[in-house]
């Protein structure tokens, strides 16, 4: 974009206030319409049991959608997520059998506690993302392909540790990260809420946030400013895998096992979830609150489409179409007058 | 050696490009508190020198101290931490951001947790607008600012990066004249504080009334620098032009015909107003004017590119309504746009497609397939009556050098066989040799009784090709003058910088 009108204003003419409202809470509108027409049609979403539910299934991808988000605001992509995920979920799953397991992984290994296998999973995600953006900073090739590389080498490895087979009986400790708190509250959410605090405070309370938005705002800007763009995009994919890693352990705790094939898909559910929350592809512009929105919106789309009974298949054309919907709208929101 | 003199000093400062020496020898000296000019024409060296002093590229040879230090080796974000900030023509904002991000992007402060303390940093913004009698809230979007409030944010920025030396490179081309006042104030206030600003801008007015000094470049060379209140406005237009003319300009006289194209009284409400022309058959017309002053805007607007406010276009008599480029292909027209990298080619594909594109319509079959042996049989047709250098047609143009893509492109256009045809900058950044053959080539064309409207900022060019001259103001045609041997470079130059009733009055 270049600005060559004058003294003419930037942005968009001044709406009404009902207009910026809905603009700056369209999707939160949504959201709830969404809440309120489904609770209308079948009361029984409304149920605790529901609710928590739905927050459960959209922990895993919401996760993901936290990493995503920082990276599209960075004006990059990684296709790569639900790869990650199934790797580090396979090799903690590997780690995390009990102790008399059978078709145990590693049969003469005693039950280990369960730092371990997180930590793996933790560390193989920071790993893969970490060489994505080595690729991206060093090389200069693009993220896509840089990230669909890693999708495709990531897969392939979790198939070749695996030889495509799914590991389970995972310890109590393990297993019970799917479980709940006090009965009530299901530990996925609460790992989920307390990432969503962490990248919070990273994306708008630390300098690394603000060299987010201004390497996805502004490259040439940003390099004038004497940030180091290239640690910069190493480390925001980085995080981006370790969350991916995180949510291999959720998922791993959740299903009680790992197979290769798992999470297939799962980084375009995030970066659906992203991008209706208002994170535009062409960077620097992007909110954690988006993301959860966005993520939510899907999980409550899903889950309320189950309880009206529409099939499978057409809740995903509806999906689909939710999804470009929310980025017409969202293009309004920042188009310029020509 | 007396170094404390001057705040900057650049000696003898050559730089060579593969085959063109941008500058030959250039010394530029600036003071403690000084408001110092930097003039020449386009292509003169001045972005060069000033790209070697921030860092940007180095010199190939010369020497400069900062403040009685030699500096060498050091990249943007060094010239920064030293002092040296530039204002850029094209402002580069994060647009989503807010001013204070903007600002302290980069090195935003901390508090004792390693966060980001935003009190602070709304604080020292405060501060630092209150410095250049900003009245914004450090929180609002640079997106919501207009230009003038954007450049004093850059300003604000150079302050806080504690620059001696701020470089303007035509802040004013983008401001109303009431915002300009406030510049001018601030920059004032800068210098009062001892900082010095290095002030690059054609507008004469602007120079005279507010720089201490000025310095004149041309072609890559220092011609000198004066006390800007010892320099008339005369002398200075000569030193800016007065080359010799060495180019040859083959301009052939040839018949001319009878009005084609009638433009009256169009205005765009942002560009230029009240623009009134017409011309022939046959005719070359001519548009000088400095940079900004509207020239291209209103070409672009005939052929439908940008849209006008008001006004009337007629072509052959009848009144016409363009409203795009399709519009205006459709009556016959064609644009050469000026910059060829941006809008003009297509650098990774080959010259076959880029000279056949605009006109690919002409082979398709009735099959819908494209007709391939006349489309190539076309293309050999026109590179070799135009003399395009290129080793076959599959060549990548982007191979090709700047005078052989003018020539594709001006094929291009030339296979759609427009009857009007407007010609944005036709020579720029290409060589002598290259050039003559394009001047040959628009001369043909108007032979053949083509209107060629001409935008051009060498003034030599005006000169030599054009049948009539129509110099623009500021967005106002201040004089269409008929073309002959008594008209002067310095009379368009007094022309485009409104000058002249002044002298003759």
């Amino acid at each position: 974009m270049t600005i060559n009108n004058g003294s003419a204003k930037l942005a968009v003419a001044k709406d009404s206030n009902v207009t910026q409202i809905l603009k700056k809470y369209g999707i939160v509108l949504v959201l709830l319409l969404m809440i309120v027409v489904i609770s209308i049609l079948e009361p029984a979403f409304l149920r605790p049991t529901n609710i928590f539910n739905v927050l459960t299934q959209v922990s895993i991808f919401g996760i993901m959608s936290l990493g995503l988000t920082i990276v599209i605001i960075s004006k990059g992509i990684d296709l790569s997520a639900g790869s990650v995920l199934a790797l580090a979920a396979v090799l903690a799953a590997s780690l995390g059998q009990t102790a008399e397991a059978t078709g145990k992984y590693f049969p003469n290994l005693p039950a280990l506690p369960l730092l371990i296998p997180i930590a793996v999973a933790l560390l193989v995600g920071l790993l893969c993302g970490a060489v994505n953006g080595f690729l991206i900073a060093k090389t200069g090739i693009p993220a896509f392909i840089a990230t669909l590389g890693m999708q495709t080498a990531a897969r392939g490895f979790a198939l070749i540790y695996t030889e495509g087979k799914p590991i389970s009986n995972l310890t109590t400790s393990f297993t019970n990260i799917g479980g709940k708190i006090f009965g009530v509250i299901p530990v996925p959410v609460v790992i989920y809420s307390i990432m969503i605090v962490i990248t919070y405070v990273l994306l708008n309370h630390t300098r690394f946030g603000k060299n987010i938005y201004a390497i996805g705002g502004n490259i040439h800007a940003a390099e004038v400013s004497g940030i180091d763009v290239k640690k910069n995009l190493v480390l925001i994919y980085a995080y981006c895998g370790l969350l991916a890693g995180l949510a291999a352990i959720v998922f791993a705790g959740r299903t009680g096992s790992a197979h290769p094939g798992a999470a297939t898909g799962y980084e375009l559910t995030a970066i659906a979830a992203t991008t209706i929350g208002g994170t535009s592809h062409s960077g620097g512009i992007g909110t954690i609150r988006g993301a959860v929105i966005g993520a939510l919106v899907l999980g409550v789309l899903r889950n309320g489409l189950t309880l009206l009974g529409v099939p499978a298949y057409w809740q995903q054309v509806t999906e689909g179409v939710i999804i470009v919907a929310a980025v017409i709208i969202d293009m309004r929101k920042t188009r310029q007058r020509k | 050696m007396d170094n404390n003199k001057y705040l900057l000093q650049m000696k003898d400062i050559k730089k060579t490009f593969p085959g063109v020496m941008a500058l030959k020898g250039v010394d530029f000296n600036v003071g403690y508190g000084e408001i110092h000019a930097l003039i020449g024409e386009n292509g003169a060296g001045k972005s060069t020198l000033m790209k070697c002093l921030l860092g940007i590229y180095p010199p190939t040879s010369g020497e400069i101290y900062f403040d009685g230090r030699l500096i060498e080796n050091y990249n943007v974000a060094e010239a920064l931490n030293l002092g040296i900030s530039m204002i850029h023509q094209e402002l580069n904002p994060i647009l989503y951001r807010s001013i204070m991000e903007n600002i302290w992007s980069g090195r935003e402060p901390l508090n004792k947790f390693g966060l980001v303390d935003h009190k602070k940093m709304y604080e020292m913004t405060k501060e630092l607008l209150k410095e250049i009698e900003l009245d914004e809230d450090p929180l609002t979007l640079a997106a919501n600012l207009t230009v003038a409030k954007l450049q004093l944010i850059e300003i604000a920025k150079a302050i806080s990066y504690n620059a001696k030396l701020i470089i303007m490179d035509e802040p004013t081309s983008a401001l109303p004249s009431k915002e300009v006042e406030a510049l001018f104030k601030i920059m004032k206030k800068l210098k009062a504080e001892g900082r010095s600003i290095i002030y690059i801008s054609h507008k004469l007015d602007e120079i005279y009334a507010i720089t201490d000094k000025i310095t004149v470049l041309r072609d890559g060379q220092y011609i000198g620098t004066e006390d800007t209140d010892k320099l008339s406005k005369e002398n200075l237009i000569k030193m800016m032009v007065g080359r010799d003319i060495d180019e040859m300009f083959p301009k052939t006289p040839c018949e001319i015909g009878e009005v084609y194209l009638e433009v009256k009284n169009l205005t765009h409400n942002k560009y230029f107003k009240d623009v009134s022309f017409s011309v022939r058959k046959g005719e070359i017309f001519g548009i000088a004017g400095l940079v900004g002053s509207g020239r291209t805007e209103i070409i672009e607007s005939i052929f439908g590119i940008k849209n006008y406010d008001s006004g009337e276009i007629f072509i052959n008599g009848e009144k016409v309504e363009i409203r795009s480029p399709i519009d205006a292909i459709n009556k016959k027209m064609a644009f050469l746009t000026e910059d060829r990298r941006q809008t003009g080619i297509f650098p990774m594909l080959d010259v076959e497609f880029n000279l056949t594109l605009a006109n690919i319509v002409k082979y398709v079959k009735k099959s819908r397939l494209l007709n391939y042996r006349e489309l190539k049989d076309d293309c050999k047709k026109f590179i070799d009556a135009i003399s395009i250098k290129t080793p076959s047609p599959k060549h990548k143009i982007e191979n090709l050098s700047g005078g052989n893509q003018q020539k594709v492109l001006v094929a291009k256009w030339l296979l759609t066989e427009p009857d009007i045809l407007f010609l944005d900058e036709p020579t720029r950044g290409i060589d002598v040799g290259a050039k003559s053959e394009i001047h040959r080539l628009i001369s043909m064309l108007a032979n053949q009784g083509k209107c060629i409207i001409m935008v051009s900022s060498e003034l030599p060019e005006i000169l030599g090709m054009s049948d009539r001259i129509m110099v623009v103001h500021e967005g106002k045609v201040t004089g269409i003058i008929d073309n002959n041997d008594n008209v002067t470079q310095e009379l368009i130059m007094e022309y485009a910088t409104d000058t002249y009733k002044e002298r003759v009055n």
